[in-house]
């Protein structure tokens, strides 16, 4: 499942990325960082023989969600977002409960990956062209496809929904 | 040389997804919590991939799809809630979302 150099570069490009997300106290760069963290994920599914869904990471992921995400930043000036409201007292109480989650969440799965034994031999290359994958998905997930259709228009009539409502408001 | 494995994979996606709870713990602005969202669905995605590449089978890049599909119409909804709540309270601080607190 690849070479283990690449992997390790990518990974370490990849978690420092999402640290750099995490940690950057502009959200454009937040935004930026996240966009190189989707595009190293993308490479990373060109790795594992995944050529269509590279593509779509690319193109939906880094491209128009994260144009969205810039764009709505933008647009409310939220570049730089320091506490508005007070510190209150709790706070670094409360972030040491959160480290404190993420190193239990981190530990226990650690465990469970060397508790397991996995075999190394992988399944043989599939044909994961854009072909065989449309058929594999109008011949066993039509349902599922079309719940995602009406997701997608249920989703679009909200957005429609939030946005003119505030219009009405104003003119009232 | 070692050899990578699935396990490799499911460890980067473990470390992905921690670091985006970590962001949705941590950050108080609304927007970077919700790219943090983002990046946890994209782990389980890339755990997806590792999966289907591992056991041969391409049912876990169709759910990949149905994933990103659902991620994106989060987000048109999602950004869309911030934008209406900015207009009314001039912030995004999820600190200063507390009308339902009582």
């Amino acid at each position: 499942m690849g070479n283990p150099i690449i992997f390790l570069l990518l990974a370490i490009v990849a978690i420092g990325s999402a640290i750099g997300m995490l940690t950057s106290h502009n959200a454009v760069h937040s935004a930026l960082y996240l966009v190189l963290n989707f595009a190293t994920i993308g490479v990373f599914y060109i790795v594992l023989n995944a050529p269509f869904i590279a593509m779509v990471q690319i193109t939906v992921y880094a491209g128009a969600i994260m144009v969205l995400f810039l764009f709505v930043i933008m647009l409310l000036g939220a570049e730089q977002l320091r506490g508005v409201t007070d510190v209150h007292g709790g706070e670094r109480f409360h972030r040491a409960v959160a480290g404190l989650l993420a190193a239990v969440l981190l530990l226990s799965s650690a465990l469970l990956l060397f508790q397991s034994e996995t075999p190394a031999a992988t399944a043989p290359m599939l044909d994961t062209s854009p072909t065989a994958l449309g058929l594999h998905l109008f011949s066993g997930y039509v349902f599922p496809f079309e719940v995602t259709g009406l997701l997608l228009l249920v989703s679009m009539i909200g957005v429609f929904i939030f946005g003119k409502t505030k219009k009405r408001g104003k003119d009232a | 040389m070692p050899e990578v494995t699935i396990d490799w994979y499911i460890a980067l996606s473990v470390i992905l997804f921690t670091i985006g709870s970590l962001g949705v713990l941590l950050r108080r602005n609304a927007i970077i919590i919700f790219m943090s969202v983002e990046m946890m669905l994209n782990s389980a995605n890339l755990a997806f991939v590792a999966f289907a590449r591992y056991l041969g089978d391409l049912d876990g890049q169709v759910l990949v799809f149905f994933v990103i599909t659902v991620a994106a119409a989060e987000v048109a909804v999602g950004l869309a809630l911030i934008v209406a709540i900015f207009r009314t309270k001039k912030s995004i601080n999820i600190d200063d979302m507390n009308l339902l607190k009582g």
